[in-house]
């Protein structure tokens, strides 16, 4: 409790991020909220930009050969209550969305990162089918969008120091899979998505 | 009085007034019927709830030098962190922007309380500014050099250097520490009023707009206007409290904080418009950044400091 409070307000201190709703609310029904990834420390801005209540019932999806490496990142993993997901070795009934699907059950939400890896910045990347299969696997799940600004600039790929810009996190109106709608239709919706958010915040 | 007394004194007088402004702004916010424009006084009565910040948290100046040096500090800080957020970089920055926020900025502020004038009047414009082009060069991305590295030397130079020289006014070599901090106190207030007067003098009488593609209510009736009564608010203020030896170097001074602030946030307003933007941040929603409400004191701090400087010390 104690060090999530400290991780929290140390990642907003560092990131200065300013966090807004557009044409969506914070709500603590189950739901996937998927972001644009430029920096590691992505998952824990969207996560702290998340009010309290809803925090508790949303789980990061991390990836394991980062996350799971060392001291300090398994323990802040495990205050973030993160699931670590193998992107390496997928297994039979152990692929990355069966782990979420079991691990998320009837009360988690869910943060994922579908471009797979960081981009960087300048546009988002395409995005990996996980998305659509937990769509398909689980279509009561609502579909948030969220559009990380500045974190490329913040951390840039590659680089260790962070610099304290500002950066901002939107989050954009839910989504669902469409009746009919085929695996790229929808994977390029979603990336829309974001991209809307994305131009929103150009225009600002 | 004394020293102390007369620091009391200032500030119920400044809670006074800026009850009494804010008690009017709040019946003008009510009484529609007048035919204000509801958008200036809503400005107006925003840029009353930063002065209000601001005045509180100046206060800490008649309590101590070191927490003083080091709200500044965090103030240059974050306006910095405004500043380079606006403006483009590349990743061939990141080094250079790293060594900037977290060497430079300190560094500067540290010298401040060592006191060392020799050393932090020249830190960051000349090694500072020999250091972030080199940097630059060795990590290897050409595209637009000279324009990169000339947006950050500004940031550098606007929110930490001059702003640096406001809480370096606490070491000066003149009266008591009371009659110092009075001194940072009156640059502050002294900015905080012009801005003001200037807004009023823009609003009732302005004409001639001074560039309308930079700002289209900044005119040449309130800047002069603006000047000309906060030298009479300088000489009312001298009445009481003395800032300076003579009444017309108050006058004076005041006068130059008024030009100063108003060149500040003219510079500033030319960055933003650039930028496409209305405010530098999103601290509170809706008031603007930290950089909106200190352009003019980054500016006026410099040469209040070297005028005071030249007037007061024999």
């Amino acid at each position: 409790m104690i060090t999530e409070t400290i991780l929290t307000t140390t990642a907003r201190l560092l990131s200065g991020a300013s966090v807004r709703w557009v044409d969506s609310q914070p709500d603590t029904c189950q739901r996937v909220y998927f972001a644009n990834h430029t920096s590691h420390l992505d998952v824990i801005l969207v996560w702290s930009a998340l009010p309290h209540d809803v925090r508790k019932l949303t789980r990061p999806a991390a990836a394991k050969d980062y996350w799971g490496k060392g001291r300090i990142r398994p323990y802040i993993a495990k205050v973030y209550n993160a699931m670590l997901i193998d992107r390496k070795e997928i297994k039979v009934h152990q692929s990355p969305v069966d782990i979420m699907i079991r691990e998320i059950g009837r009360t988690y939400s869910v943060i994922i990162f579908p471009e797979g890896g960081r981009s960087s910045g300048e546009t988002v990347g395409s995005f990996k089918s996980g998305l659509y299969y937990l769509a398909k696997k689980r279509p009561d799940l609502e579909l948030i969008p969220v559009y990380i600004d500045n974190m490329n600039r913040i951390l840039p790929r590659g680089e260790f120091l962070p610099v304290p810009l500002l950066s901002s996190v939107t989050f954009g109106p839910p989504m669902w899979l469409e009746a009919g709608e085929t695996k790229v239709e929808f994977l390029a919706r979603a990336r829309e998505a974001v991209m809307n958010l994305r131009a929103r915040e150009k225009d600002s | 009085m004394t020293p102390i007394q007369l620091n009391w004194a200032l500030a119920g007088t400044i809670v006074m007034l800026l009850t009494a402004v804010t008690v009017i702004g709040q019946l003008l916010a009510r009484q529609p019927q007048l035919g204000l424009n509801p958008a200036a006084v809503n400005a107006f009565n925003a840029r009353l709830r930063a002065w209000w910040i601001i005045c509180c948290l100046l206060s800490v100046a008649f309590l101590s030098p070191g927490v003083t040096i080091l709200l500044f500090g965090l103030i240059s800080f974050w306006a910095l962190r405004e500043f380079i957020t606006l403006t483009p970089t590349r990743q061939g920055d990141h080094r250079a922007l790293f060594w900037v926020f977290f060497l430079f900025t300190p560094l500067h502020y540290i010298l401040v309380w060592m006191n060392l004038y020799d050393s932090y009047s020249v830190l960051i414009p000349v090694y500072g500014f020999l250091f972030i082009p080199l940097r630059i060069a060795i990590a290897g991305d050409t595209k637009r050099f000279l324009e990169r590295v000339a947006k950050i030397q500004s940031g550098l130079l606007v929110c930490v250097y001059c702003l640096g020289f406001a809480p370096a006014l606490l070491d000066l070599e003149y009266g008591e520490y009371a009659d110092r901090s009075r001194l940072l106190f009156f640059l502050v207030l002294m900015s905080l009023v012009s801005e003001g007067l200037q807004f009023i003098g823009d609003r009732l009488y302005g004409r001639n707009v001074i560039s309308a593609n930079i700002n289209g209510t900044k005119t040449w009736e309130g800047m002069l206007g603006g000047a000309a009564s906060t030298a009479l608010v300088g000489m009312t203020y001298h009445m009481a409290f003395k800032p300076f030896n003579e009444l017309w170097h108050t006058a004076l001074v005041s006068m130059v904080i008024a030009v100063m602030g108003f060149a500040g946030s003219m510079t500033m307003s030319a960055i933003k418009r650039d930028r496409g933007v209305r405010d530098f941040g999103t601290l509170v929603e809706g008031h603007g950044g930290v950089l909106d409400r200190i352009d003019a004191i980054c500016f006026a701090a410099p040469v209040f400091y070297h005028v005071a400087k030249h007037l007061l010390v024999p």
